[in-house]
């Protein structure tokens, strides 16, 4: 690790989640439904200077791990991210967040309109047309989402 | 005989066909005039169900008739209000028993994507007759043949579209429609009605699209204009309908400088945006239109029961 990670201490067990672009963790903490009451160490750092990227933040959550459906809606605000569950100070595991091409379920159309917001026995379903910056189009009513109308769902 | 087959086949979005698929709907549409005056019992004994959730005088009418030229039948209902739905009952369900009286469904519908989800719903054929401001593709594809008939050609014409656009189906069908040939498309709208961004961004990558507010700078080089209604059942808020209520209105004094072989089309119902004394221009093609809409659906009809190849 160096000098500048050190910035942000280590956590015992829990995940970090790295390499979110430069200003959106809280974003990130946002998706993930973490108000901060939640009596729990976390640590987040923002416009890190990085290799990868200009800037990055991190956010390190004390006692948690998370699953998939989490890690999906990670890659939604923060397509690059990697996040590494950390297990008594050792990263145990490495997950590479990814978008995938379609996404179900997870976010709701922004258009009134749409019928996957009526009473249907669907789940609203978008295909990913671009990770950075997000654009996601609706499978029903065409419409275009961006990573503003997704952050006003959280 | 082009490689295109449409038995079976969905019609939910003008994005889903190929120019070339659009050019045989158009000839089929063609070889169909003279069977709209004589009748024929191509579709003897199918039935075609018209479920429109809202309502409808010419895009009904126009099914059932083609359907009838073709001497099949129709059953359907042409108010939500009268339906099932007014039980509570959700579309997926109706659709699930629907495809068992008929042989293919006409829809309408107020919310936006209803034809795609009918389709995974249904195992009969699904046509499009409206949803919500998204689509109507068959209206397009009129327009099309409208364009066709009149000009001889679509390729190589300027192209104007003036009114609702952003809420209006019919225009959105049209530019998606248009987008597949070589035109040139000028956009005439008030600010808050302008064309919706994904249908934009999708023809703007295919024909030259231009965004103006004023009509009589245009007019002079076009030669075909289209005139849209403004969507007052679709305004979210009666104060923004009033504000935009008849900002435009096409009269004798707007077509002064027009091509004296412009076309006007208008998919109708109009309120003021084209004032009587136009109807009486050779330009005024929009009532010739509701004819085109008939061999144009019989045309579907035919193909997608695969009474024609």
């Amino acid at each position: 690790m160096s000098d500048k990670e050190l910035r942000v201490s280590k956590i015992k067990d829990g995940t970090v989640i790295d390499h979110i672009s430069g200003g959106y963790a809280l974003d990130v903490v946002k998706i993930l439904g973490i108000t901060g009451r939640e009596k729990r160490v976390m640590t987040i750092a923002i416009n890190v200077p990085s290799k990868r990227f200009k800037a990055k933040d991190i956010v390190k959550i004390e006692g948690r791990a998370l699953n998939s459906q989490e890690v999906n809606r990670i890659a939604l605000v923060a397509p690059h991210a990697t996040i590494n569950i950390i297990c008594d100070y050792k990263v145990v595991e490495k997950l590479e967040v990814k978008l995938p091409k379609v996404i179900e379920g997870i976010v709701r159309c922004v258009n009134p309109a749409c019928v996957s917001n009526s009473d249907e026995p669907v789940s609203s379903k978008f295909y990913v047309k671009s990770d950075e910056p997000l654009v996601l189009k609706c499978h029903y009513c065409g419409y275009i989402l961006e990573k503003a109308d997704v952050l006003q769902q959280l | 005989m082009p490689n295109v087959n449409f038995q079976g086949r969905d019609i939910i979005s003008i994005e889903d066909f190929t120019q070339q698929e659009i050019n045989y709907i158009l000839d089929t549409s063609r070889s169909m005039e003279p069977i709209a005056k004589n009748g024929s019992d191509m579709l003897k004994r199918k039935i075609l169900a018209t479920l429109f959730f809202e309502p409808s005088t010419r895009t009904r009418l126009s099914f059932e008739a083609a359907m009838l030229k073709l001497g099949g039948n129709n059953i359907g209902f042409a108010e939500a209000e009268i339906a099932s739905v007014k039980k509570g009952e959700n579309l997926a369900d109706t659709i699930r028993t629907v495809q068992n009286y008929a042989d293919i469904i006409a829809l309408r519908h107020p919310l936006e994507g209803a034809a795609k989800l009918a389709a995974e719903f249904s195992n009969v054929p699904i046509i499009n007759a409206g949803t919500g401001a998204e689509e109507h593709p068959t209206q397009a594809l009129i327009d099309l043949y409208t364009i066709r008939k009149e000009k001889g050609k679509i390729d190589g014409l300027k192209i104007a579209v003036i009114g609702d656009l952003r809420y209006g189906r019919t225009v959105h069908s049209l530019a998606y429609a248009l987008a597949k040939y070589n035109v040139e498309l000028t956009l005439i709208s008030p600010e808050t009605l302008k064309m919706r961004r994904e249908v934009l961004n999708i023809i703007q990558t295919k024909i030259p699209v231009a965004e103006e507010p004023n009509l009589e700078k245009i007019i002079p080089q076009t030669d075909v204009l289209y005139v849209t209604r403004i969507q007052k059942e679709r305004f979210p808020d009666a104060a923004e309908y009033a504000k935009v209520k008849g900002t435009y209105r096409i009269d004798l004094k707007t077509l002064k400088n027009a091509k004296k072989d412009l076309t006007i089309l208008h998919p109708l119902p109009r309120i003021d945006e084209i004032v009587p004394e136009v109807d009486a221009t050779p330009q005024a093609r929009y009532f010739q239109q509701a004819w085109n809409g008939t061999v144009v659906r019989m045309a579907l009809l035919a193909l997608v029961l695969g009474a024609t190849k």
